[in-house]
Formats: structure tokens, C-alpha cells, sequence
């Protein structure tokens, strides 16, 4: 039986030695800083011009992880291309030839590149953080402040999440541009028309992305939005049963069906 | 491991949907030989050796590696190598890079990694990118992996595929130094003359079903039959027709080629002659030969192609040819078509063909262990 820390250490050499780790990952954080930096310059700018309501919720530290919905599409790509290439490129039956324990192989793939994910998700989230408020002039908060620290974390988590979320339904579809086609447009447009559909929002609160990002709301409701049913720590859970079904569906997948 | 049968699949059967790959396949593969695999596109023998390395579930039967299921071998790495598909890497990485990713998995040491990618003769291209390999280096490549873990059993899934005739000579001789040092080594081909110089030992499949499983010393013994090719007059058609039914009378068996040259067997060139001079037929042709083990393989697969080829008519792209005598063919002689179905292959020699009885009726049936 393979031990698990030789296939861990396998793993990270493959994901260290291909490129599109190094450019998802950087755009990950480079997209997300420098869209949540240019907000955050605009609101300051204009922050007069926003409603009263929006004023009382306003949320410096959440407004600083605006470049999210766009930087979460760069780390779907990575979570994607992880577990999509080795079925693209034929390398899963040697891989699985090498490691005939599914389980180990593909958990430890999700780990290391979860990890790899989380830590750059973190840098992202922290550097967003930093930069957005330095931008924010007066309306900026502090790393001390009530629970900004755990949005800032939480930012981190989400980034990481997302990215394991899109491994387990790579794992699932077993096609890297099958679940692209999929996961962009849910996370870019549908899970975002939704959540302003009178009706449909009430689902589309649920969706991984939208119950994930609670998590970085250091404001109940930032910015007058939609109240939720639930806390900053049940949006991080329903994201987690989110993460949690598609690594076990891309488990069964992988145990049941021929490589 | 000391086992005799080091490979053994048992019943094997695999269903893809409707559509079946192998099946009933029972056969073994002994340590210290050269087992050619042999059948044609589409045969089974890629499902095969995926169902061996644990990849694809058998619909029923099984198949072990030393006595166990592969997925239940301890450290399969260091144990089973495995060239499945050349193509088969991630492009964007280096073949050292791959090959180091495939070493850690078994605990091997790197410096295994620059070792094997000597012997395989990819040392100067081992940085780059695998995307840029032609076929014989990606072939190449997947023989280095397959060596990586210095394993006593090796598969390979048509390891000549794409390769010079350096190459081809190259893997011929890995081959059989590997099986030497006494490892097991099973191997798969489309071609009858590779293995015969390759393999001691063949399991010959067509349909995903058992035809022939013997050593390659009985196939060439078997098959590799003298015959004569004879050929009268095309002017006079009568002639060979006389002469054929005098051959048949001695005793002899004819078949027709597709030039319409006759095949000859079961009688001596001599005898041929006097018969010939008796019916008072000239001929125009009488030639000795000897079927290849080619011919051979293909009259036992050819109940069992899948996949047949058929001749391009081009019948909307051709421009009315202006008929002229070809050379050797007189223009009123009638052109015989190719059928390739129809039985010009050299015939067997007389009442041994040890594989009809098998293709025809109990096609799955092993046959009759030699020991
Ligand atoms: N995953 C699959 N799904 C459906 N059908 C399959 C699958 N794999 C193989 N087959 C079918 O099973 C049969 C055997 O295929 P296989 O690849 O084992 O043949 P082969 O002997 O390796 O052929 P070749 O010499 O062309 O490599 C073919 O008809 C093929 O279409
Ligand atoms: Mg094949």
C-alpha cells in the first residue's frame, strides 16, 4: 500500500511542476487584489453618493473582498485543471496503476492542492484586506476590530473551499472542460441572476458561493443586502455540506467506474 | 516471488454496455519468458492488461499478479510496471518531472529517476516538456516508467508502436534481457513477425476470446508450411483447370490466388512437374515458397477482424481510365478481384490446422496444457 505521505509528496511534485498552477493561482490573488483595491478606491470617491441605508451597513472589510467574484473564477480553473488533467491527459491510469487505493490517491490530490489553495486564498484575502482599507481613507476599519479578523480568515476560506469544491466536481464529471462549462457560468452568472430573482433568491441563498461569503460580512446585511437565515459560521457550514458532497460524489465516482 | 503462473486471469470477461471486450479468457503468463499478446484492433488486449492492472472491474472472472488481485499488492509499484499509452502524460511537464512524480509514489530514489531515463535514452531531453515528444520519445518515456520501480512483473501495451527500427530493435533486446534476469514480462503486438523473433511464448486473441496459447517454436513448426505456387498459361484457362484436378487427384491440395496463380501443397515440386508433363500442360511458373508466420496469424484472426478494410472504389473521384493492356495482363483476361475473405492464404498443412476446431467451435476453450 502507497503511504500516504509518498502520494502527498507525489502530488505536490505534479502540481509544482506544471504551469497552470503558477497562472491560477496568481490570478487568483492579482484579480481579486486589484479589483478589490479599484472599489474600494471608487467607493471612497463616491461614498456620499450611496443611499442611507447603505451608509449605516457599510462594510469596509467586506468591500475589500469585492474582486472575490471575480478571483473565485481563476481558483475554480485551478480546482478544475487539479483533477480534470489527469483524465484529460490519460495520466490517471498511471497514476491509479501506481496507487491502486483510490481513496488515498484522490484525497491526497485534494489535500495538498486544498492546501495549496487555502494558503494562497489567504495571502489573497489578507492582502485585499490591506490594501482595500489603506485605499478606504477614512471609512477604513482595523484588523482589531470586532470580528474583522474572522471575515478576513473566513475570505481565506472561502477562496480554499471554492477551490475543493471544483476538485470534487472535476472529480465528478471526470472532464476538465465539462465542468468548466459548468462551474463558471454557475458561479459568474446563475448563482448571481438568481440571488436578484424575487423567488429564486431564496434558494440561490444556499448555493455555496452566496452561503460561503457570509464568512467575510463583518456588518450583518453589508451594504442593505438580503437578510439571511443564517450566521456568519452557518454559511461557512452550508458551504462546507456543499464541499463535502462533491468530494464524496467524486469519490464514488472514482471507486465505482473504470479509470 | 518464486510462482509459476505469475499472471493469471481466469474466466475474464468485460462488458463495455452492449458491447463485449473480452471474453471467458483463462489464461497465464510465466515468470522468466517473453509472452507475446497477440490480436487484432479492437481484439481486447488493451481491456485486458487494464483489467490486470486493476483499472477496469472484470464483468466476471478475475485476474492476479502473483497470486493477488493488483489492487490488493503491496507497494504495486515496486512489483507490476505498466506501459499502457505513450500518450498518456500530463504535456506541460517535463519527463523528469513525471517520472519523479511516479518515483515518489513508491518511495524510489530520485537518482532512479536520471537512471532509468538513461537507459531509455531521453537524458537530454529530460527537462522539457513532454507535449513536444514525438511518438517514439513519448514511447520512450512510458518504458522508462514502467522500469522505474525495478519491477519483476512488466506489462506493455504495443511498446514498438511508433518507434525506428533502432528503436524497435532496441525494445526487442530490453525485452528479452528482462526475461532473462527472470522477470515476467507480457506484451502486446499486432505483429505475428515481431513476436515470433521476441516472445517465447503467445496468446493469440480475436473478438476478446482465447485462439491459440502456445510457444512460438510450435506456431512456426505449425505454420510455417512450404507450398508452391504454379502458374499455366492465362490463355488457356482449360489447362488449369486440368491440372488442378490432376494435382487434387495426387493427393495434393490447390488454392487459387488472386492473379490466378495456383497454391500448392502436399506435393513436391517434381512430382508437380511430372503430373504437369502427364496432363500435358506447360507451365509458366513453378516456384518454391514458404508461408510467413504472418500469413499464418492472419488465416487464425480472420474469422475474428473487427475491423476489415475494404478496397477505395473511389468510384465518384476517378476519371474514366482509357483501358489499356497492362503489363502482364492481357487485356481480354478478365481481372479477379481481391477477396481478401476468401481462403488464399497459405493452406495448413494437410489435417493439422490446430486452431480450427478452436476458432469454430469451443473458441474460448485453452488449449491442452503442453506440460
Ligand atoms: N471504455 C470503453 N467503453 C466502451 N467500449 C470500450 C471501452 N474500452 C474498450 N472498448 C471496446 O472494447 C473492444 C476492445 O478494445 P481494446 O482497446 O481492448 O482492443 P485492443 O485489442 O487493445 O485494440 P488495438 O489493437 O486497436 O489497441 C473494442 O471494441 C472497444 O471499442
Ligand atoms: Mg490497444
Amino acid at each position: 500500500m502507497a503511504a500516504v505521505s509518498a502520494v502527498l509528496q507525489s502530488e505536490w511534485t505534479k502540481i509544482r511542476t506544471v504551469s497552470s498552477t503558477v497562472w491560477t493561482l496568481a490570478s487568483a490573488l492579482l484579480v481579486t487584489v486589484a479589483m478589490g483595491a479599484a472599489l474600494c478606491a471608487l467607493l471612497q470617491s463616491t461614498f456620499d453618493d450611496l443611499s442611507e441605508a447603505e451608509r449605516a451597513t457599510f462594510d469596509p472589510t467586506f468591500v475589500s473582498f469585492s474582486g472575490m467574484m471575480l478571483g473565485q473564477l481563476a481558483m475554480v480553473v485551478f480546482g478544475v485543471l487539479v483533477v480534470g488533467t489527469e483524465y484529460s491527459s490519460g495520466m490517471i491510469r498511471t497514476s491509479l496503476a501506481a496507487v491502486p487505493q483510490r481513496a488515498t490517491f484522490l484525497f491526497s490530490k485534494i489535500a495538498v492542492a486544498g492546501a495549496l489553495a487555502l494558503v494562497v486564498g489567504l495571502a489573497t484575502s489578507f492582502l485585499s484586506f490591506f490594501l482595500g482599507q489603506a485605499l478606504l481613507g477614512e471609512h477604513r476599519t482595523t484588523l482589531g476590530a470586532d470580528n474583522v479578523l474572522r471575515a478576513v480568515v473566513g475570505g481565506g476560506l472561502y477562496m480554499g473551499l471554492i477551490a475543493v469544491f471544483s476538485m470534487g466536481v472535476a472529480a465528478m464529471l471526470r472532464s476538465s472542460m465539462l465542468s468548466l462549462g459548468i462551474l463558471v457560468p454557475f458561479f459568474f452568472l446563475v448563482s448571481q441572476i438568481l440571488s436578484a430573482v424575487p423567488k429564486a433568491k431564496e434558494v440561490a441563498r444556499y448555493f455555496p458561493d452566496q452561503a460561503g461569503s457570509k464568512i467575510m460580512q463583518v456588518v450583518p446585511d453589508a451594504l442593505n443586502s438580503e437578510k439571511a437565515p443564517y450566521g456568519p459560521w452557518g454559511g461557512l457550514g452550508i458551504m462546507l455540506i456543499w464541499v463535502a458532497a462533491s468530494l464524496l460524489g467524486g469519490y464514488l465516482v472514482l471507486k465505482r467506474r473504470d479509470a | 516471488m518464486g510462482l509459476w503462473r505469475m499472471i493469471e486471469a481466469v474466466g475474464l470477461t468485460k462488458r463495455y454496455g452492449a458491447k463485449t471486450a473480452v471474453y471467458n479468457l483463462s489464461f497465464h503468463v510465466r515468470p522468466g519468458t517473453v509472452t507475446g499478446f497477440l490480436g487484432p484492433n479492437g481484439s481486447g488486449k488493451s481491456t485486458t492488461m487494464r483489467m490486470i492492472l486493476g483499472l477496469d472491474r472484470p464483468t466476471s472472472g478475475h485476474v492476479t499478479i502473483g497470486g493477488h488481485p493488483f489492487r490488493q499488492l503491496p507497494n504495486a509499484p515496486r512489483q507490476v510496471g505498466a506501459l499502457l499509452d505513450a500518450k498518456a502524460v500530463h504535456g506541460g511537464r517535463s519527463a523528469r518531472s513525471h517520472l519523479l512524480s511516479l518515483a515518489q509514489l513508491a518511495g524510489i530514489p530520485a537518482q532512479r529517476v536520471d537512471e532509468v531515463l538513461g537507459v531509455v535514452g531521453l537524458q537530454d531531453v529530460a527537462k522539457r516538456r513532454s507535449k513536444g515528444f514525438s511518438l517514439g520519445m513519448g514511447q520512450r518515456l512510458g518504458i522508462a516508467a514502467a522500469l522505474l520501480g525495478d519491477p519483476q512483473v512488466l506489462l506493455f501495451d504495443e511498446p514498438v508502436n511508433g518507434l525506428d527500427p533502432e528503436g524497435i530493435l532496441w525494445v526487442r533486446n530490453l525485452m528479452k534481457k528482462l526475461a532473462a534476469e527472470g522477470r515476467t514480462v507480457f506484451v502486446s503486438s499486432h505483429l505475428m513477425s515481431e513476436m515470433a523473433l521476441t516472445a517465447d511464448h503467445l496468446i493469440v486473441i480475436g473478438r476478446g476470446q482465447l485462439l491459440a496459447d502456445m510457444s512460438v517454436t510450435d506456431f512456426i513448426s505449425a505454420n510455417s508450411a512450404d507450398f508452391a505456387r504454379v502458374r499455366t498459361p492465362q490463355t488457356e484457362p482449360q489447362q488449369r483447370e486440368k491440372l488442378t484436378a490432376a494435382l487434387i487427384e495426387a493427393g495434393g491440395r490447390v488454392m487459387s490466388e488472386p492473379d490466378g496463380a495456383l497454391r500448392v501443397t502436399g506435393v513436391p515440386l517434381p512430382r508437380i512437374s511430372d503430373l504437369a508433363h502427364d496432363a500435358d500442360v506447360r507451365l509458366w511458373e513453378l516456384s518454391p515458397h514458404q508461408a510467413s508466420l504472418e500469413e499464418a496469424y492472419m488465416r487464425m484472426t480472420q474469422g475474428a477482424v473487427d475491423y476489415r478494410s475494404t478496397e477505395d472504389q473511389l468510384a465518384h473521384l476517378q476519371q474514366p481510365q482509357p483501358q489499356h493492356g497492362g503489363y502482364g495482363t492481357p487485356p481480354q483476361q478478365p481481372v479477379v478481384p481481391e477477396v481478401p475473405q476468401q481462403g488464399w492464404y497459405a493452406p495448413p498443412p494437410p489435417g493439422q490446422n490446430p486452431y480450427a476446431a478452436q476458432a469454430q467451435s469451443e473458441p474460448a476453450q485453452k488449449p491442452e496444457d503442453p506440460r
